[in-house]
Protein backbone atom coordinates (compact mmCIF):
# COMPACT_ATOMS: atom_id res chain seq x y z
CA UNK A 1 0.00 0.00 0.00
CA UNK A 2 1.09 3.58 -0.67
CA UNK A 3 2.26 5.32 2.48
CA UNK A 4 1.38 8.85 3.58
CA UNK A 5 3.44 11.25 5.69
CA UNK A 6 1.88 14.35 7.20
CA UNK A 7 4.11 17.32 7.97
CA UNK A 8 3.16 20.40 9.96
CA UNK A 9 4.85 22.99 12.14
CA UNK A 10 2.52 21.87 14.88
CA UNK A 11 2.53 18.38 16.37
CA UNK A 12 -1.11 18.82 17.35
CA UNK A 13 -2.16 19.54 13.78
CA UNK A 14 -0.68 16.33 12.38
CA UNK A 15 -1.92 14.29 15.33
CA UNK A 16 -5.44 15.55 14.66
CA UNK A 17 -5.31 14.87 10.94
CA UNK A 18 -3.81 11.45 11.63
CA UNK A 19 -6.73 10.67 13.91
CA UNK A 20 -9.23 11.77 11.29
CA UNK A 21 -7.58 10.00 8.36
CA UNK A 22 -7.05 6.77 10.32
CA UNK A 23 -10.68 6.67 11.32
CA UNK A 24 -11.82 7.18 7.73
CA UNK A 25 -9.59 4.39 6.45
CA UNK A 26 -10.05 1.96 9.31
CA UNK A 27 -6.37 2.26 10.16
CA UNK A 28 -5.42 0.33 7.02
CA UNK A 29 -3.08 2.91 5.52
CA UNK A 30 0.42 3.44 6.91
CA UNK A 31 0.41 7.11 7.91
CA UNK A 32 3.44 8.80 9.43
CA UNK A 33 3.42 12.14 11.18
CA UNK A 34 6.18 14.70 11.59
CA UNK A 35 5.39 17.88 13.47
CA UNK A 36 7.12 20.34 15.76
CA UNK A 37 10.73 20.22 16.90
CA UNK A 38 12.31 17.63 19.16
CA UNK A 39 12.22 20.08 22.05
CA UNK A 40 8.50 20.75 21.60
CA UNK A 41 8.52 24.06 19.73
CA UNK A 42 6.66 24.82 16.52
CA UNK A 43 8.76 23.88 13.51
CA UNK A 44 9.71 21.15 11.09
CA UNK A 45 12.58 18.69 11.21
CA UNK A 46 13.86 17.13 7.98
CA UNK A 47 15.39 14.16 9.80
CA UNK A 48 12.07 13.35 11.47
CA UNK A 49 10.29 13.53 8.11
CA UNK A 50 12.92 11.20 6.64
CA UNK A 51 12.42 8.65 9.44
CA UNK A 52 8.64 8.74 9.01
CA UNK A 53 8.95 8.19 5.26
CA UNK A 54 11.12 5.12 5.90
CA UNK A 55 8.64 3.88 8.50
CA UNK A 56 5.58 3.97 6.24
CA UNK A 57 7.30 2.82 3.07
CA UNK A 58 6.00 -0.57 1.98
CA UNK A 59 7.70 -0.42 -1.39
CA UNK A 60 4.85 1.23 -3.31
CA UNK A 61 5.84 4.82 -2.68
CA UNK A 62 5.11 7.54 -0.15
CA UNK A 63 3.09 10.73 -0.63
CA UNK A 64 4.09 13.59 1.65
CA UNK A 65 1.64 16.32 2.62
CA UNK A 66 2.88 19.56 4.12
CA UNK A 67 1.50 22.75 5.63
CA UNK A 68 3.43 25.94 4.86
CA UNK A 69 6.85 27.57 4.57
CA UNK A 70 9.69 25.57 6.00
CA UNK A 71 7.61 22.37 5.91
CA UNK A 72 8.11 22.36 2.13
CA UNK A 73 11.86 22.89 2.38
CA UNK A 74 12.28 20.36 5.18
CA UNK A 75 10.31 17.74 3.23
CA UNK A 76 12.41 18.38 0.11
CA UNK A 77 15.52 18.03 2.21
CA UNK A 78 14.23 14.78 3.75
CA UNK A 79 13.67 13.30 0.29
CA UNK A 80 17.19 14.35 -0.73
CA UNK A 81 18.64 12.78 2.44
CA UNK A 82 16.94 9.48 1.62
CA UNK A 83 19.13 9.18 -1.45
CA UNK A 84 18.83 7.40 -4.77
CA UNK A 85 17.09 4.36 -3.36
CA UNK A 86 13.93 6.43 -2.90
CA UNK A 87 14.20 8.51 -6.06
CA UNK A 88 10.83 8.95 -7.75
CA UNK A 89 9.12 6.91 -5.02
CA UNK A 90 8.53 9.79 -2.63
CA UNK A 91 6.81 13.01 -3.66
CA UNK A 92 5.38 16.06 -1.99
CA UNK A 93 1.76 16.63 -2.99
CA UNK A 94 0.97 20.19 -4.02
CA UNK A 95 -2.17 20.05 -1.93
CA UNK A 96 -3.85 21.49 1.15
CA UNK A 97 -2.78 19.48 4.18
CA UNK A 98 -6.12 18.42 5.69
CA UNK A 99 -8.12 17.85 2.50
CA UNK A 100 -5.14 16.33 0.73
CA UNK A 101 -4.43 13.96 3.61
CA UNK A 102 -7.99 12.68 3.74
CA UNK A 103 -8.23 12.27 -0.05
CA UNK A 104 -4.84 10.56 -0.28
CA UNK A 105 -5.41 8.16 2.58
CA UNK A 106 -8.85 7.12 1.36
CA UNK A 107 -7.40 6.57 -2.13
CA UNK A 108 -4.48 4.59 -0.72
CA UNK A 109 -6.85 2.48 1.39
CA UNK A 110 -8.59 1.15 -1.75
CA UNK A 111 -5.25 -0.01 -3.07
CA UNK A 112 -4.56 2.66 -5.69
CA UNK A 113 -1.03 3.12 -6.94
CA UNK A 114 1.41 5.93 -6.12
CA UNK A 115 0.59 8.16 -9.11
CA UNK A 116 -3.14 7.90 -8.47
CA UNK A 117 -2.82 8.68 -4.76
CA UNK A 118 -0.64 11.69 -5.56
CA UNK A 119 -3.08 12.91 -8.22
CA UNK A 120 -6.10 12.58 -5.95
CA UNK A 121 -4.26 14.43 -3.16
CA UNK A 122 -3.47 17.29 -5.53
CA UNK A 123 -7.01 17.42 -6.86
CA UNK A 124 -8.16 18.12 -3.31
CA UNK A 125 -7.10 21.73 -3.77
CA UNK A 126 -9.90 22.21 -6.29
CA UNK A 127 -12.52 20.94 -3.89
CA UNK A 128 -15.45 23.32 -3.45
CA UNK A 129 -16.87 23.44 0.03
CA UNK A 130 -19.97 25.46 -0.71
CA UNK B 1 47.54 31.14 4.14
CA UNK B 2 45.65 28.03 5.21
CA UNK B 3 43.00 27.51 7.87
CA UNK B 4 43.63 24.50 10.07
CA UNK B 5 40.99 22.25 11.56
CA UNK B 6 41.51 23.98 14.86
CA UNK B 7 40.92 27.28 13.08
CA UNK B 8 37.64 25.98 11.68
CA UNK B 9 36.53 24.93 15.17
CA UNK B 10 37.43 28.40 16.48
CA UNK B 11 35.30 29.98 13.76
CA UNK B 12 32.38 27.72 14.66
CA UNK B 13 32.77 28.61 18.35
CA UNK B 14 32.69 32.28 17.41
CA UNK B 15 29.53 31.79 15.33
CA UNK B 16 27.86 29.98 18.24
CA UNK B 17 28.81 32.84 20.56
CA UNK B 18 27.73 35.64 18.19
CA UNK B 19 24.38 34.00 17.41
CA UNK B 20 23.75 33.66 21.15
CA UNK B 21 24.64 37.34 21.73
CA UNK B 22 22.31 38.40 18.93
CA UNK B 23 19.49 35.99 19.68
CA UNK B 24 17.09 38.70 20.88
CA UNK B 25 18.09 41.11 18.12
CA UNK B 26 17.47 38.57 15.36
CA UNK B 27 14.16 37.60 16.92
CA UNK B 28 13.12 41.27 17.05
CA UNK B 29 13.95 41.69 13.37
CA UNK B 30 11.89 38.61 12.63
CA UNK B 31 9.02 39.89 14.77
CA UNK B 32 8.69 42.83 12.36
CA UNK B 33 8.32 40.81 9.15
CA UNK B 34 8.30 37.11 10.01
CA UNK B 35 7.22 34.80 12.79
CA UNK B 36 9.55 36.10 15.50
CA UNK B 37 11.62 32.99 15.99
CA UNK B 38 14.77 33.40 13.89
CA UNK B 39 17.15 34.19 16.76
CA UNK B 40 15.65 31.61 19.10
CA UNK B 41 15.68 28.92 16.39
CA UNK B 42 19.25 29.56 15.32
CA UNK B 43 20.51 29.74 18.89
CA UNK B 44 18.95 26.34 19.66
CA UNK B 45 20.50 24.95 16.51
CA UNK B 46 23.99 26.25 17.22
CA UNK B 47 23.78 25.15 20.86
CA UNK B 48 23.10 21.66 19.54
CA UNK B 49 26.03 22.06 17.11
CA UNK B 50 28.32 22.93 20.01
CA UNK B 51 27.24 19.81 21.91
CA UNK B 52 27.47 17.59 18.86
CA UNK B 53 31.00 18.70 17.95
CA UNK B 54 32.30 17.63 21.35
CA UNK B 55 31.26 14.05 20.51
CA UNK B 56 33.30 13.85 17.27
CA UNK B 57 36.61 11.96 17.38
CA UNK B 58 39.82 14.05 17.26
CA UNK B 59 40.64 12.69 13.82
CA UNK B 60 37.45 14.01 12.18
CA UNK B 61 38.23 15.93 8.99
CA UNK B 62 36.91 19.41 8.16
CA UNK B 63 34.44 18.08 5.57
CA UNK B 64 32.84 15.80 8.14
CA UNK B 65 32.77 18.58 10.72
CA UNK B 66 30.91 20.87 8.31
CA UNK B 67 28.49 18.12 7.28
CA UNK B 68 27.80 17.31 10.93
CA UNK B 69 27.03 20.98 11.58
CA UNK B 70 24.62 20.92 8.63
CA UNK B 71 22.78 17.81 9.77
CA UNK B 72 22.54 19.14 13.31
CA UNK B 73 21.02 22.41 12.11
CA UNK B 74 18.56 20.55 9.89
CA UNK B 75 17.31 18.47 12.80
CA UNK B 76 17.20 21.14 15.52
CA UNK B 77 16.43 24.61 14.13
CA UNK B 78 12.78 24.10 13.20
CA UNK B 79 12.22 27.09 10.92
CA UNK B 80 13.25 27.68 7.32
CA UNK B 81 16.76 28.62 8.38
CA UNK B 82 17.28 24.96 9.40
CA UNK B 83 17.16 23.45 5.90
CA UNK B 84 18.77 26.58 4.42
CA UNK B 85 21.83 26.84 6.68
CA UNK B 86 21.82 23.05 7.00
CA UNK B 87 22.14 22.67 3.24
CA UNK B 88 24.82 25.38 3.15
CA UNK B 89 27.04 23.61 5.70
CA UNK B 90 26.42 20.17 4.20
CA UNK B 91 27.32 21.33 0.70
CA UNK B 92 30.37 23.16 2.04
CA UNK B 93 31.43 19.95 3.77
CA UNK B 94 31.11 17.98 0.54
CA UNK B 95 33.63 20.13 -1.32
CA UNK B 96 36.32 19.75 1.35
CA UNK B 97 35.72 16.12 2.22
CA UNK B 98 38.75 14.46 3.84
CA UNK B 99 40.71 17.70 4.29
CA UNK B 100 42.43 18.69 7.50
CA UNK B 101 43.27 22.19 6.41
CA UNK B 102 41.72 24.64 3.98
CA UNK B 103 43.57 26.47 1.25
CA UNK B 104 42.34 29.84 0.00
CA UNK B 105 40.89 28.02 -2.99
CA UNK B 106 39.00 25.69 -0.63
CA UNK B 107 37.54 28.67 1.21
CA UNK B 108 36.22 30.14 -2.05
CA UNK B 109 34.76 26.71 -2.89
CA UNK B 110 33.07 26.48 0.50
CA UNK B 111 31.41 29.86 0.03
CA UNK B 112 30.32 28.96 -3.48
CA UNK B 113 28.88 25.59 -2.45
CA UNK B 114 27.05 27.14 0.50
CA UNK B 115 25.59 29.91 -1.65
CA UNK B 116 24.50 27.52 -4.40
CA UNK B 117 22.93 25.20 -1.82
CA UNK B 118 20.92 28.01 -0.26
CA UNK B 119 19.75 29.29 -3.63
CA UNK B 120 18.66 25.85 -4.67
CA UNK B 121 16.93 25.01 -1.40
CA UNK B 122 15.12 28.32 -1.06
CA UNK B 123 14.57 28.89 -4.78
CA UNK B 124 15.65 32.49 -4.23
CA UNK B 125 17.97 34.95 -5.91
CA UNK B 126 19.72 38.14 -4.90
CA UNK B 127 17.17 40.94 -4.41
CA UNK B 128 14.50 38.71 -2.85
CA UNK B 129 15.34 40.05 0.63
CA UNK B 130 16.89 36.88 2.00
CA UNK B 131 20.22 35.65 3.37
CA UNK B 132 21.43 35.49 -0.25
CA UNK B 133 21.61 39.29 -0.28
CA UNK B 134 24.49 39.19 2.16
CA UNK B 135 26.12 35.89 1.17
CA UNK B 136 26.36 36.49 -2.59
CA UNK B 137 28.22 39.83 -2.37
CA UNK B 138 30.48 38.34 0.30
CA UNK B 139 31.34 35.42 -1.94
CA UNK B 140 32.06 37.75 -4.86
CA UNK B 141 34.23 40.06 -2.74
CA UNK B 142 36.18 37.12 -1.36
CA UNK B 143 36.75 35.56 -4.77
CA UNK B 144 37.75 38.87 -6.41
CA UNK B 145 40.10 39.79 -3.59
CA UNK B 146 41.90 36.44 -3.61
CA UNK B 147 42.16 36.51 -7.41
CA UNK B 148 43.85 39.90 -7.05
CA UNK B 149 46.37 38.45 -4.60
CA UNK B 150 44.95 40.16 -1.56
CA UNK B 151 45.84 38.25 1.60
CA UNK B 152 43.12 36.04 3.11
CA UNK B 153 42.49 38.08 6.29
CA UNK B 154 41.90 41.24 4.25
CA UNK B 155 39.89 39.29 1.64
CA UNK B 156 37.62 38.00 4.40
CA UNK B 157 37.39 41.48 5.84
CA UNK B 158 36.17 42.73 2.47
CA UNK B 159 33.75 39.82 2.27
CA UNK B 160 32.32 40.76 5.67
CA UNK B 161 31.97 44.39 4.58
CA UNK B 162 30.21 43.31 1.40
CA UNK B 163 27.89 41.10 3.47
CA UNK B 164 27.12 44.07 5.70
CA UNK B 165 26.25 46.28 2.73
CA UNK B 166 24.10 43.50 1.31
CA UNK B 167 22.35 43.11 4.64
CA UNK B 168 21.69 46.86 4.82
CA UNK B 169 20.33 46.80 1.28
CA UNK B 170 17.61 44.36 2.38
CA UNK B 171 16.11 47.24 4.35
CA UNK B 172 15.23 49.04 1.10
CA UNK B 173 13.57 46.20 -0.77
CA UNK B 174 10.39 44.21 -0.38
CA UNK B 175 10.38 40.52 0.39
CA UNK B 176 9.55 37.95 -2.25
CA UNK B 177 10.22 34.81 -0.20
CA UNK B 178 9.01 33.35 3.05
CA UNK B 179 6.55 34.74 5.55
CA UNK B 180 7.72 38.31 4.93
CA UNK B 181 6.51 38.08 1.32
CA UNK B 182 2.92 38.13 2.60
CA UNK B 183 3.64 41.67 3.76
CA UNK B 184 4.87 42.78 0.33
CA UNK B 185 5.70 46.49 0.30
CA UNK B 186 5.16 46.71 4.04
CA UNK B 187 8.35 44.71 4.51
CA UNK B 188 10.33 47.72 3.19
CA UNK B 189 12.13 49.53 5.99
CA UNK B 190 12.99 46.34 7.86
CA UNK B 191 16.25 44.43 7.74
CA UNK B 192 15.93 40.83 6.69
CA UNK B 193 16.71 38.57 9.68
CA UNK B 194 18.31 35.89 7.48
CA UNK B 195 20.58 38.39 5.74
CA UNK B 196 21.51 39.65 9.20
CA UNK B 197 22.36 36.25 10.66
CA UNK B 198 24.34 35.41 7.52
CA UNK B 199 26.32 38.65 7.90
CA UNK B 200 27.01 37.82 11.55
CA UNK B 201 28.38 34.42 10.57
CA UNK B 202 30.61 35.82 7.80
CA UNK B 203 31.82 38.56 10.16
CA UNK B 204 32.66 35.88 12.76
CA UNK B 205 34.66 34.00 10.14
CA UNK B 206 36.56 37.18 9.23
CA UNK B 207 37.12 38.24 12.85
CA UNK B 208 38.64 34.90 13.88
CA UNK B 209 40.99 34.84 10.89
CA UNK B 210 41.96 38.48 11.40
CA UNK B 211 42.71 37.93 15.09
CA UNK B 212 44.81 34.81 14.65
Amino acid sequence: MVGIVLVSHSRKIVEGIYELASQMTGGKVPIGIAGGTQDGRLGTDATEIMEEIKKVDEGEGVVVLVDIGSAVMSAQMAIELLGEEYEGKVKIADAPLVEGAIAASVEASIGSDFDKVLLVAEEAKKLNKL
Amino acid sequence: MVITKNGVLKIVDKIVEVIKENKEYLTQLDAAIGDADHGINLDRGFDAVKQKLTTLPETTDIGTILKTIGMTLVSTVGGASGPLYGTAFMRAGQVVQGKNELSEEDIVKIFEAALDGIKQRGKAEAGDKTMIDSIEPAYKALKDSLENNIALPEALNRAANAAKEGMEYTKNISARKGRASYLGERSIGHLDPGATSAYLMIKSFSDVVNLS
